[in-house]
């Protein structure tokens, strides 16, 4: 999951430097995403995982860190198949 | 009795590429269908436009200090041209619980940016009742 993630996050969150030296941990934000690109990333998961992020997801907190997503898309996917 | 500022700052040509990229599923996301409306001009939508809404919502999160859905923070404008923050549900409610009040925004664009600034007074709820 985590590899598609970084894919997701290379394609859409306009990283300033490669998705390959960011930690699971590490601030994405802080790495140099902005608010707005989170959004490109949300949308960029929902077509590569199917699923879509409901309201109280939709902020920048789910967005902060490789492992905050895959925790995110983690919720979403045990909801689709419960 | 004090006051609370939040500013932000867009690249209007992320904004078009998200247009053009994600279409109406980032559209519907973001922003409320009065703000769509006040930013379409014809058939396309106006990217300083929606850049400039996108700044309110980010400052308007700083000034409540609580991450909320985008589209529970509005941008209305007024038939003169003047804009005002309209807060829905997990925003409205943030900012009750946080004792904010009385937003005002201002917004502006150059040069291919964005930016607003929002202010809201702030009363913290006393500890002893008083």
């Amino acid at each position: 999951m985590k590899d598609r993630i970084r894919a997701v996050l290379a394609d859409q969150g306009r990283l300033p430097l490669p998705v390959e030296s960011i930690d699971d941990a590490d601030d994405l934000y802080a790495a140099g995403m902005t608010s707005h690109a989170s959004i490109n990333v949300m949308l960029g998961l929902e077509n590569a995982f199917d699923v879509e992020f409901p309201d109280r997801m939709l902020n920048r907190s789910v967005f902060s860190s490789v492992d905050s997503i895959a925790a995110a898309l983690n919720e979403l996917c045990s909801e689709s198949i419960a | 009795m004090g006051v609370r500022v939040g500013v932000d700052l867009v690249t209007v040509a992320d904004v078009a590429e998200s247009v053009a990229e994600h279409g109406d599923r980032y559209l519907s996301r973001v922003y409320t269908e009065a703000e769509l409306a006040d930013c379409r001009t014809g058939d396309r939508v106006d990217a300083t436009r929606l850049a400039a809404r996108f700044a309110a919502k980010e400052a308007t999160i700083k000034v409540l200090r609580e991450f909320v859905p985008w589209s529970s923070i509005e941008v209305r404008r007024s038939p003169a041209g003047w804009v005002e923050i309209g807060l829905h549900g997990r925003a409205a409610d943030s900012a009750r619980a946080g004792g904010l009040s009385e937003f005002a925004l201002s917004l502006t664009h150059e040069g291919g940016l964005a930016s607003a600034v929002v202010v809201a007074s702030y009363a913290p709820a006393s500890r002893d009742g008083a």
